[in-house]
């Protein structure tokens, strides 16, 4: 197969590149409040959208790549590698740092693609397709609740566990990394919708508290 | 808004849902046979039920997966949900302390 993705210069390349929410840098660094609620962007992870019936031989050659492939909705699986994330019964998201990429050194993506092989199922490079945000801190779960509808209270969403679902009217998924903290994965065009809509909520937070 | 339980996802907002119309409208052994009429019936006569009526829906913003929905078009109430090539199930709810609806025995409906 042609690798037609693969820069001769890749550093010339990663320059020139611009993330999702780039433009709203500045802003989140601004909206976010020191011990509160922080949010922030980590462009350009690898993605990769993997199909393939979990109890096929293919499912477990992929498996074996990406530390499992989670059984059901919520589930995520991973290793030092990448983190796998539940879309649907024969649909994963595998996600890694950046530095995964072919393109740049990383071989995540040929080695998810030779795992497959010429089985049914597919494996396609969807970096390009979500950015991250990062929303923590012991106010990221109240701004969160302005515009999911999802029970994020702990008891019900765990740690290390991810949702597809909407957070303020757009399609997004949802990672819950940590007690306080998530990261948030929108399509790439509504990154600065997303963005702004975060903002907006971390905004009161910012506030001293009326009692 | 309606709350309705993906088989794969558990219960969610209708907003993460698309409706995919009738269920168990089986698409035609011999297509080419059919005259003009019986084919534009199978393609856009659907049934318009009044109370329970068996549909279509689409987790769109979940896990992607069409599932089949027994749901009353009066009152809303979800009776069953049910995967995709299950048949409908048979939800005749027997009548609770309601002597007015016990047919007496020799009448006709
Ligand atoms: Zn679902």
């Amino acid at each position: 197969m042609a690798e037609t993705a693969t820069p001769v210069n890749p550093e010339a390349l990663r320059a020139a590149r611009r993330s999702p929410a780039s433009h709203l840098a500045p802003s989140f660094e601004t909206g976010s409040v020191s011990g509160t609620v922080a949010l922030k962007e980590i462009p350009f992870q690898t993605m990769v959208g993997v199909r393939v019936a979990r109890e096929s031989d293919a499912g477990a050659r992929l498996a074996s790549v990406t530390g499992g492939l989670p059984a059901a909705c919520g589930e995520i699986s991973g290793n030092e590698r990448a983190t796998t994330l539940w879309l649907g019964p024969d649909e994963f998201l595998v996600v890694a740092p950046e530095s995964a990429h072919d393109s740049l050194g990383g071989d995540l993506v040929r080695a998810l693609v030779e795992a497959l092989g010429e089985d049914p199922g597919q494996v396609v490079d969807l970096s390009a397709n979500r950015t991250t945000f990062e929303l923590s801190g012991v106010r990221a779960r109240d701004v969160l609740e302005k515009g999911c509808s999802l029970d994020l209270h702990p008891r019900a969403f765990r740690t290390g566990t991810a949702l597809a679902t909407e957070i303020g009217n757009i399609p997004a998924m949802l990672l819950k990394t940590g007690e306080t903290s998530f990261r948030i994965f929108p399509r790439a065009s509504f990154a600065d919708f997303l963005g702004r809509w975060l903002l907006d909520g971390m905004r009161e937070f910012a506030s001293p508290e009326v009692p | 808004m309606l709350l309705i339980s993906c088989p794969n996802c558990g219960p969610r907002d209708e907003t993460e849902f698309h409706y995919g119309g009738q269920a168990h409208v089986a698409y035609p052994e011999n297509p080419d046979a059919l005259t003009d009429r019986q084919w534009a019936e199978y393609l856009f006569y659907r049934d318009n039920t009044k109370g329970a009526f068996a549909e279509r829906w689409v987790h769109s913003t979940g896990c992607r997966q069409w599932f089949n929905m027994l749901r009353d078009t009066v009152s809303y109430d979800i009776q069953a949900i049910y995967r995709m090539g299950e048949p409908r199930p048979d939800l005749e709810r027997p009548v609770v302390n309601n002597p007015a609806a016990t047919t007496p025995e020799g009448a006709t409906k």
